[in-house]
């Protein structure tokens, strides 16, 4: 007998949003390493010369999306989470992602 | 026009103008899949548009973020030979040489650059959730609240590096 979408659990879906929240939140800490630390982490990222080390702090954000969302689909596929949780962890990541590659946020941390 | 600038036409005024543009009537679709708003038979002919549209929208996300940052970005970026005067053919460098414009690399591309890509996190999230429950967001108003704000937080990050995107043109543009 086929599944009602209705009765499908909301791993898969808890799997997608989480994803998003960590790629921004990767993307953010690369973002702000490089602001903070300078040359020591901005050199290893730039995985392309002509892009310089946007390259990397977004090659990792997008790898950790799609590796975070690989693993997450499959422990996650057959269960049923806490939805707002899960949604709420996911804004956080997003939260993370916008506040860290807000250029007056590194000026602050910067103390500049 | 040339290629760069054709380039960055297509970067902007193409993907990224389809992404805005297309945002409020997705964004309506997902509204309406109210079940006191919608017949089954309604739900279901509705829903199949909007997982269309929206999986096109974040496709177009995508191709916004990657054409901008490994086509038009280096040439925005690139360093100019020893010596160069007229620094109109490379554009970071134009706006850093003013202290008038360099508050538009500074805080303009800077932030441009690094917000977009949040862009196509939240979009995949919100297309794979309509996707993933299709007719039945109709019961499940919870799903559909998190899908409409994640959508806005795409929507609202999409237009900062649109905008931003519009004045460093006008500032300096690629040519």
């Amino acid at each position: 007998m086929t599944k009602q979408t209705s009765e499908r659990p909301n791993g898969p879906v808890a799997a997608a949003m989480l994803a998003g929240g960590i790629g921004a939140a990767v993307l953010g800490v690369a973002t702000l390493l490089v602001e903070i630390v300078g040359d020591a982490v901005k050199k290893p990222l730039t995985w392309n010369k002509a892009v310089g080390a946007l390259s990397g702090k977004s090659g990792l954000g997008i790898i950790a999306f799609l590796v975070s969302w690989a693993v997450l689909y499959f422990i996650l596929k057959d269960k049923e989470t806490k939805f707002e949780q899960m949604a709420a962890i996911a804004l956080a990541g997003l939260g993370i992602g916008l506040l860290f590659t807000f250029p007056p946020f590194w000026h602050l941390l910067a103390g500049g | 026009m040339n290629a760069h600038e054709l380039w960055t036409v297509v970067h902007g005024m193409g993907f990224g103008f389809l992404f805005l543009l297309g945002f409020t009537g997705a964004l309506y679709g997902i509204y309406v899949m109210k079940p006191e708003w919608m017949t089954t038979e309604g739900a279901n002919a509705n829903v199949r548009n909007i997982q269309i549209f929206l999986w096109v929208l974040t496709a177009a996300t995508w191709l916004a973020v990657f054409s901008g940052a490994y086509i038009v970005y280096p040439w925005y970026r690139a360093t100019p030979p020893e010596g160069t005067v007229d620094l109109t053919m490379f554009p970071k460098f134009h706006l850093l040489a003013n202290e008038n414009t360099a508050f538009w690399h500074e805080f303009g591309m800077e932030w441009k650059e690094h917000i977009a890509f949040v862009v196509q996190f939240a979009a995949t999230m919100v297309a794979y959730m309509a996707q993933y429950y299709g007719a039945a967001l109709t019961k499940k108003p919870e799903v559909r609240r998190y899908v409409m704000i994640f959508f806005a937080i795409a929507f609202a990050a999409a237009g900062v590096a649109g905008v931003l995107g519009a004045f460093i043109t006008k500032a300096a543009a690629v040519h």
